[in-house]
């Protein structure tokens, strides 16, 4: 067991995240589908932690508190995946190689067990980051 | 009684399926059933009926709150800000049709702005290695017709795509492929074990971010040369014998994602598939294709490579010519640079999809959106105008994956008094030269829709 964990950190679709964003970026649906972090099973243990725990993930640019849930799709033990959308980019840096594409899949993270607290919704995290989160609903 | 409309397209993915059946209520107002839709094209259609469509456009307030106003004011505001702007950026396209993109470009020239499309986030380094190596491709037909072995590289259609492999590339049965999926062989590169890598003959769980040296070991194989033990987290004997399958087939396909593009190596992992295409056209058949995302993601590289000679980043605030240039025209790059010093969203969620800092950069300035729904990007804007839905609300021509064109119908009308963005991009138009004293030029083609409101013809 130890406090914190590295490993490397992708972001891309999967058909939760499509269903739930056709939906509505409000509905609750979007939050669940894309505010969780998989991780293998190996590393949760290796971060004392079970399914289902909220962590922190902290990259070069940020972090967010998302879900740690078990690979809907396997994750080799040393790789996470966070569903693209509102919760992914709080943590993709922005460094493009000068091709306009940012880094989505492939950058360090440190994953920390944050059991206690508690995920932002969408617009909290995008409202927020821009100054115009009232609060509330 | 409720009508089928039949042939519809669907407004979703690059698949662009056309195939789809809506049933529509009596009144041919509200949708009912979705047919042969994938769950998530199955929800698109859904929610455009949902009551709780906005129907005017919303300008923030002082106090942080949106206020309802006309679209009269909406396109007023628009064309003042564009031409207040230094270098406005005017960002999506990936939801919306080619009649929208035709319309921005005449905006976009007249006030100086920079024009991006989603592909700057996405597919960007597809481009840059198709300029510099070519495009062997093929359409999607071609694949269901003839394909006998079909790659999947860092891409998971099954989950992005989800009718890819059941319409076009691994399961129908065609001219030469009568049997089906059990006359195709495919094989799924990609670090995790996804839905579509457990579909495929072989999976190769390549290391993340590692793809060029397995490409690379593909090219090795093929030439005769030797390789060590491991490559990219893959066991040699492995390598040779998906290079095998590969290089027997009668047509084979490579298909390429996000996975190529979003990380270390961008356009230099295409540039290396679409170089391995060519070594195996050498010993066989061989064509690649990228898997594009939105349902006409491609239109936008068809329309302004036709109108300004670039199909992404086109930077036209020098008022002279169009300058392309991927890192420094790029929205991310700009955004970061602090360059832009208007941003105008449509037909996409950059609050949504753009890291966050480029989202704080670019709400320094004016920041409208143009979406029919409530997204990230609408809650943040300053000004949020929706419009109708393309492929459900409003018709036009789109460009699937393969830039195959393809008519999208209009199954019902949109919520009454909302335009589309072909309409709102022309007014604008029609606004900024009022405001800037000069005559709007429509250049339309003959027996166009356009042709009798063109001034002084």
């Amino acid at each position: 067991m130890t406090e914190k964990i590295v490993l490397n950190m992708i972001t891309q679709r999967s058909i939760e995240e499509g269903v739930a964003m056709e939906k509505g970026k409000t509905t609750p649906e979007y939050f669940e589908a894309c505010s969780v972090v998989e991780m293998n099973p190996e590393d949760m243990k290796a971060l004392g932690i079970w399914r289902n725990t909220n962590v922190r993930v902290t990259s070069e640019v940020g972090s967010v508190i998302v879900k740690a849930i078990e690979p809907t799709q396997y994750c080799p033990p040393g790789l996470a995946h966070i569903r693209q959308g509102v919760w992914a980019n709080q943590v993709v840096p922005p460094r493009t190689q000068s091709t306009g594409v940012p880094q989505y899949s492939g950058f360090p993270v440190t994953i920390e067990p944050v059991p206690s607290e508690k995920r932002k919704g969408a617009l909290e995290l995008v409202q927020g980051a821009v100054g115009l989160w009232r609060g509330g609903k | 009684m409720p009508k089928i409309v039949t042939d519809v397209g669907c407004p979703y993915c690059g698949a662009s399926c056309d195939d789809l059946e809506i049933l529509v209520s009596d009144d041919g107002k509200k949708i009912l059933e979705v047919y042969n839709a994938c769950a998530i094209g199955n929800e698109v259609f859904h929610h455009a009926s949902s009551p709780d469509r906005l129907k005017r456009p919303r300008l923030r307030q002082p106090d942080g709150t949106y206020q309802e106003i006309s679209y009269d004011e909406a396109v007023d505001y628009t064309a003042k800000v564009l031409l207040k702007a230094k270098k406005p950026l005017i960002y999506g396209f990936g939801s919306t049709n080619c009649e929208a993109m035709s319309a921005v470009g005449r905006v976009a020239e007249k006030s100086g702005a920079v024009l991006d499309n989603c592909a700057s986030i996405c597919h960007g380094p597809s481009f840059l290695a198709i300029f510099d190596n070519g495009y062997p491709s093929c359409t999607l037909g071609e694949v269901k017709n003839r394909a006998d072995v079909v790659v999947f590289w860092g891409c998971n259609p099954m989950h992005a795509h989800p009718r890819h492999t059941s319409r076009y590339s691994i399961f129908p049965r065609g001219f030469f492929t009568e049997k089906g999926q059990r006359q195709r062989k495919m094989i799924s590169i990609d670090p995790r074990e996804t839905e579509t890598a457990k579909l495929a003959d072989i999976h190769l769980m390549v290391q993340q971010g590692h793809d060029y040296e397995l490409f690379d070991a593909f090219r090795t194989v093929l030439r005769g040369h030797d390789i060590p033990d491991e490559v990219a987290g893959i066991r040699k004997e492995a390598i040779l014998e998906a290079a095998g399958i590969m290089k027997n087939a009668r047509f084979g396909m490579i298909f390429f994602g996000m996975g190529c593009t979003h990380t270390d190596g961008r356009n230099h992992n295409v540039d290396i598939a679409i170089s391995l295409t060519r070594d195996l056209n050498t010993v066989a058949k061989y064509s690649i294709m990228a898997m594009r995302g939105h349902y006409n993601i491609a239109g936008p590289g068809q329309v302004w490579s036709w109108q300004f000679g670039f199909p992404y980043c086109i930077d036209l605030t020098k008022g002279t010519h169009a300058h392309m240039n991927p890192g420094e025209t790029s929205s991310i790059d700009l955004a970061m640079r602090d360059e832009v010093d208007a941003f105008i969203n449509i037909g996409t969620d950059a609050g949504a999809h753009f890291p966050i800092d480029a989202v704080k950069h670019l709400r320094k300035h004016p920041f409208i959106t143009i979406d029919p729904n409530i997204c990230m990007a609408s809650e943040i804007s300053d000004l949020h105008i929706p419009v109708a839905v393309v492929g459900v609300e409003e018709a036009g021509v789109v460009y699937r994956m393969d830039n195959v064109p393809i008519q999208f119908k209009k199954v019902v009308d949109p919520p009454e008094g909302v335009i589309s963005d072909e309409q709102l991009f022309d007014r604008v138009y029609l606004r900024i030269c009022e405001l800037t004293e000069t005559e709007p030029t429509w250049i339309p083609a003959k027996g166009h829709a356009k042709a009798p409101v063109t001034a002084g013809q």
